[in-house]
Parts: C-alpha cells; sequence; structure tokens
C-alpha cells in the first residue's frame, strides 16, 4: 500500500503564566516533513527541544497552533468518524512503558480493546485469537500466560513489547515511537529495537524515530532531523548527517557521544572548565547558537 | 531500519537469540484476571469487615421480625437486660433491642441513600470537571466552590425546620445534597492528575470515546478513594442525623440509631446507669464503621497491588530477623 503522512509547517505555541504575565512558549516551529511505508526517520535532539511535542501533535494528543498533517494527501480530522480513520493508521509508542499501561487492567484488556474500536476483530473467540497472535508477534511467549497478567508482573521490556502490540492492533501503517528504550535498561534496548525493525519490515510501516541517541538514530533510520530550541537545524540521510554534519549544533551533539578514543578526555575538559569558572548557564556550549 | 548485529557471524537471522536478546522469562503462575480481579482476596481483615458489615445489616433486615413491638410500652421501666428483654427496656418501657433493630434499618438507610447520593454528586462535578478541563471545568467548580462555603449543618436546619412532615428519605436526600461538595473537590484533583498520565494518553491515541475512557480508565484507579469518601458520607451521615435527631429536627416518627441516643441522653439513661440503653447504638455506630473501613482497606490491595505483598514481607523480614537470632544464640539452628 502506497501513501504518506505528511507534516506542513507544524508549529506549537505554549502559554505559559507567571502571575498576571503570560508569554508564549514556541515548543515547535514550522516543522516539515513526510513519512513513507517502509521508511524510518530519526527525530533526534536534547530534551525539550520539541521532539516529544511534534509526536503528541501527530498523535492528535495536542492541537497544533498552525500546521497541517496530511495523511496520504489529505487533510485529517480533528474528531469524530475522521480521527478514527486517522487513528487506524496512525499509531503511537509511548516513552514510559510504566506510565502507559493501566495499572488496573490485564494485558489482554490492554489489546482487546484497540481490536475491537477499530473492527478488527468481531466475535469474542477472534478478539482472543488475535490478542494471542500479537503477543506472539512481540516475542512475549507463552502468549496465554501474559494475556491474563497485569502491568506490575511485567518488566520494562516485557511491557514496552505490550506497547507495541497495542499501536500494531488497529492495523497502523505509521508508527510514532517516542523514545520507545529510553527508559529500558542498556541491555534490553537492543532486543526492543531490533523487534520494531523486524516488524517494520513484516508489515512495511513508516517510523517516526524519536531519540536522543545518534548511535540508533544512524543504524535504524534512513534519514535523521536534527531538531534544536522548536526548529529543524538539519536533515539528511542519516549517514550524512552523521558523518558530515553541517550545523554547529550537531556538531555538539556528535562530539558529545561517547567514544573509546576520547576515554579521560571529557572528564579532564569537566575539570578544567569547573577550575575555570565558567559558570553553568554554557555547560553545553548551547547558549551562543 | 536495519538490525544491528552484535556477533558479525550471526548474520540477518531476524528472530534468532544473538540479534532479538534473550526471550523474556516469566515467573510464577499468573494472577487472577477477568471479573475475578475486580474482586478483592480474602484475607482475614476483608473476612472481619465482611463480618461486621454483613452481620449488622442483617440484623438490621431480620431482627424486626424476630424481636418484639419496639413501640410496646407495657414493660416496666428500666429494666435490666434479662430473659425477657435482652437487652432491658428504657424510660418507656420499650424493648431496647426491637428499638435496636428498627434503629439500625433506619440508620442503615439513611447512610446508604446519602451515601449514594453525595457519591453519584461528587462524581458528576469532580471527575468531569477534571477530565475535561476548560469551560465546563469553571463553572463545575464554581458550583462545588459554592456548596463548599455553605455552611452543612445550618443549611440543613434551616431546609429541615421549613419541612412539615419529614420522612427518613427526606432527611437522607438532604444529608446527601449537603455533603458531596468535598469529596469533589479531591476526585477533581485526583482526576486532573490521572488524566495527564501516559496510559490515559495511550487510551485516547487508540480511539477510545471520552465515556469510556472515564469509566474504564480512569474510575477503577479512583476505587479507593470512593469506597474511603463512601465511608466517610456513609458516617457521617449517620452522625449527621443524629445531631438533626438530638435538636427535634430528624426524622419524624421513625426510629434510628440517633434517635435512640438521643432519647436515652434526654431522659438521663446515663445517671440512672442504664448502660443498655446507649451502649448497644453507640457500639453498633462503631462496629459499622470499623467494618467498611477494614473493607476500605482490602479494596486498596486490588489497586495497589504491591500492598498485597506487603504483610507477606513484614513477616519474612521477621522470620529472618528470628532465624538470625537463633543463629546467633545457638551453634547449631534448630528446625523450626
Amino acid at each position: 500500500m502506497t501513501g504518506s503522512l505528511e507534516v506542513r509547517d507544524l508549529t506549537k505555541d505554549f502559554k505559559i503564566r507567571k502571575g498576571l504575565k503570560s508569554s508564549h512558549l514556541r515548543a515547535a516551529d514550522s516543522v516539515s516533513f513526510t513519512l513513507e511505508p517502509g521508511k524510518t526517520i530519526a527525530l533526534v535532539g536534547e530534551s525539550g527541544s520539541g521532539k516529544s511535542t511534534v509526536a503528541r501533535m501527530i498523535a492528535k494528543l495536542e492541537t497544533p497552533t498552525s500546521g497541517q498533517i496530511l495523511l496520504d494527501g489529505e487533510d485529517s480530522a480533528t474528531h469524530g468518524r475522521g480521527l478514527r480513520e486517522y487513528r487506524n493508521n496512525v499509531q503511537m509508542v509511548f516513552q514510559d512503558p510504566f506510565a502507559s499501561l493501566n495499572p488496573f487492567h490485564s494485558i489482554a484488556h490492554h489489546l482487546e480493546r484497540p481490536l475491537r474500536i477499530h473492527g478488527q476483530a468481531k466475535t469474542s473467540d477472534e478478539l482472543r485469537a488475535k490478542t494471542l497472535e500479537l503477543l506472539e508477534r512481540v516475542n512475549l511467549l507463552p502468549a496465554e500466560s501474559y494475556a491474563e497478567r497485569r502491568p506490575h508482573e511485567l518488566s520494562g521490556g516485557q511491557r514496552q513489547r505490550v506497547a507495541i502490540a497495542r499501536a500494531l492492533a488497529p492495523g497502523a501503517r505509521f508508527l510514532i515511537a517516542d523514545e520507545p528504550v529510553s527508559m529500558l535498561d542498556v541491555s534490553i534496548r537492543l532486543g526492543v529495537l531490533n523487534l520494531l525493525a523486524r516488524l517494520q519490515r513484516e508489515e512495511n510501516l513508516g517510523v517516526l524515530y524519536i531519540t536522543h541517541d545518534l548511535a540508533t538514530a544512524r543504524h535504524f533510520s534512513d534519514e535523521i532531523l536534527v531538531m534544536f530550541r522548536g526548529k529543524v537545524v538539519e536533515r539528511g540521510p542519516s549517514d550524512e548527517v552523521i558523518l558530515n554534519p553541517q550545523h554547529d549544533y550537531t556538531k555538539l551533539l556528535l562530539s558529545a557521544a561517547p567514544e573509546p578514543t576520547n576515554q579521560g578526555k571529557l572528564r579532564r575538559e569537566v575539570r578544567e572548565e569547573l577550575a575555570s569558572g565558567v559558570g553553568p548557564g554554557d555547560r553545553f556550549g548551547t547558549s551562543g547558537l | 531500519m536495519s538490525d544491528i548485529d552484535l556477533t558479525p557471524s550471526a548474520g540477518a537471522d531476524v528472530g534468532s537469540p544473538a540479534t532479538e536478546a534473550a526471550r523474556p522469562t516469566l515467573s510464577g503462575p499468573p494472577q487472577r484476571g477477568g471479573v475475578k480481579a475486580f474482586l478483592p482476596r480474602l484475607t482475614g481483615k476483608l473476612a472481619v469487615g465482611l463480618f461486621l458489615t454483613i452481620g449488622i445489616s442483617l440484623f438490621a433486615i431480620i431482627a424486626p421480625y424476630v424481636t418484639q413491638d419496639p413501640r410496646n410500652y407495657d414493660s416496666d421501666r428500666f429494666l435490666p437486660p434479662s430473659g425477657a428483654h435482652l437487652l432491658g427496656t428504657n424510660n418507656l418501657g420499650a424493648d431496647v433491642l426491637a428499638q435496636l433493630a428498627e434503629g439500625a434499618a433506619g440508620s442503615l438507610m439513611v447512610g446508604l441513600v446519602t451515601g449514594g447520593i453525595a457519591i453519584f454528586l461528587s462524581l458528576v462535578f469532580g471527575i468531569i470537571a477534571g477530565y475535561i478541563g476548560g469551560w465546563t471545568d469553571e463553572v463545575l467548580s464554581l458550583i462545588t466552590s459554592i456548596m463548599l462555603v455553605i455552611p452543612g449543618l445550618p443549611l440543613i436546619i434551616v431546609i429541615a425546620a421549613y419541612l412539615e412532615s419529614r420522612s427518613l428519605i427526606v432527611i437522607a436526600i438532604i444529608l446527601g445534597l449537603t455533603s458531596w461538595a468535598g469529596p469533589a473537590i479531591v476526585l477533581r484533583t485526583q482526576a486532573r492528575s490521572l488524566r495527564n498520565r501516559d496510559y490515559v494518553a495511550a487510551a485516547r491515541v487508540a480511539g477510545e470515546r471520552p465515556h469510556r475512557i472515564i469509566l474504564v480508565e480512569i474510575l477503577p484507579n479512583l476505587l479507593p478513594l470512593l469506597a474511603a469518601q463512601f465511608l466517610g458520607a456513609f458516617i457521617a451521615a449517620i452522625l449527621a442525623e443524629a445531631g438533626l435527631s438530638f435538636l427535634g429536627l430528624g426524622p419524624s416518627g421513625s426510629l434510628t440509631w440517633g434517635v435512640m441516643l438521643n432519647q436515652a441522653m434526654a431522659h438521663n439513661a446515663f445517671q440512672v446507669g442504664a448502660w443498655w440503653w446507649f451502649v448497644p447504638p453507640g457500639l453498633l455506630i462503631a462496629l459499622f464503621g470499623c467494618g467498611l473501613s477494614l473493607i476500605n482497606f482490602s479494596i486498596d490491595e486490588i489497586i495497589n497491588p504491591k500492598l498485597r505483598n506487603a504483610p507477606a514481607a513484614v513477616k519474612s523480614v521477621r522470620k529472618a530477623r528470628k532465624a538470625g537470632a537463633e543463629v546467633a544464640s545457638s551453634a547449631t539452628p534448630k528446625e523450626a
């Protein structure tokens, strides 16, 4: 199936009230990109750069101040049947698997609801079969045993697999993965990322992979967008961006990534910086950008 | 996306143990699911709580058919407990046990109706205001705040004095209408916190409708709070009804525990030493509240499963400490 999820000049302002004064914070500023089936776009940037705001706007959890989200070339709905149709196609995996599953409900409930809402299963037998199939596809075996459990009985990695299964349940073509592994142990991150990669190949999904980890962004995506203070400051094929960064901020991000040859060097730099008395305001070197 | 290969020789065999990490493992049998998961597990606390609550409720339902006529004044006054009158008689010669039974039915009815009305109104005002926000929140919060600052008892007195005949139901409705504002504010704050949880956002992304998000995703997580508030409203209603009765504004012609306490006080039962008149209704109010609290603790454990393991953890710590002490005291630890 062809089609695309296009984001055009997406802008979001948040109103900040401080006593009687109110000011605006531009969390996302004219962000545009096109997500195609089978392709992965990585959105990288530091905390507070607006990555998650973009994700929440695409998932229709926030209303953009201006700009459009187009599915297959048509402007997407914000309510009613149109929104349901949109959610059939666009789903999201949240960052924190400990918060994104309702502690009150079983794993089966989390998968059955989207299946039922989006008409993937009519009878309860069908529902059960599809639920187990989803659990098997995210490698939670034996599926029967997982279906009856509650979220608190599962580890972080297992929960995130459930969250991925839930996002797949409506039969979505586009997946927004908002830092899907940042809350997980380093040892299980690769497993979850490889699972996402496998599912993407099987379903020909378009994935928006939001991360602050440049290494996984390079390996898992075709294109990288670097966000800084709400703006996309650099974009291009992933190897291009990593190997030949143009923008100062991208260079700074890359220099912050650990490299074996630099072992000990950063620590020395930090000590020197502290000794020279440079204030904490420019600790990350972003104030001049 | 492409897989990262940790071992170059493993190739692109997707799903092999090398690429997709070790399969997650599970330990222990699954805990209960489905409808059963909504019910608390039978523990000592729950058993005692259910015993007290069900016992007193059954007493209220069955005893009036078994006991003597609570309005038969033929016996002597202030008779102490005996075979003929298990809880003695009062100042008019009426059987206290019979009055206690009829009073139980009246008190529990007032409590139930008041608790029900208060919880329903606090749910509507609190959760809808908290979840929807915006103008709806402003309007509903304004009404809640107005109700909150209206002094409850004087308003009840004015309304009760205005009504010429007051049945139990009317008293219960008045109490219910004046006691929902406090719980509503707590529920609103809690709902505001819950609506920002990721699982609510995830339910919205999944396409759940707002009423289902409120009822299925948010409400169950508020159950212990609701239970506590219902309990509070229940007990408060029994006490408020007793207060109204004391002022002569209680239900006209009906018997409740409050009316009994009021009559006992008015007729110097304490000075006469007729403990059988005021101790039983007071004790029943206390035991009923105790029973409902114990049930409430058990409901807490469904919502916060971590509490389930707390007693076991304490026990194992105690056991370990004991074992440690034994090891220290004797070179060869004994088998328990």
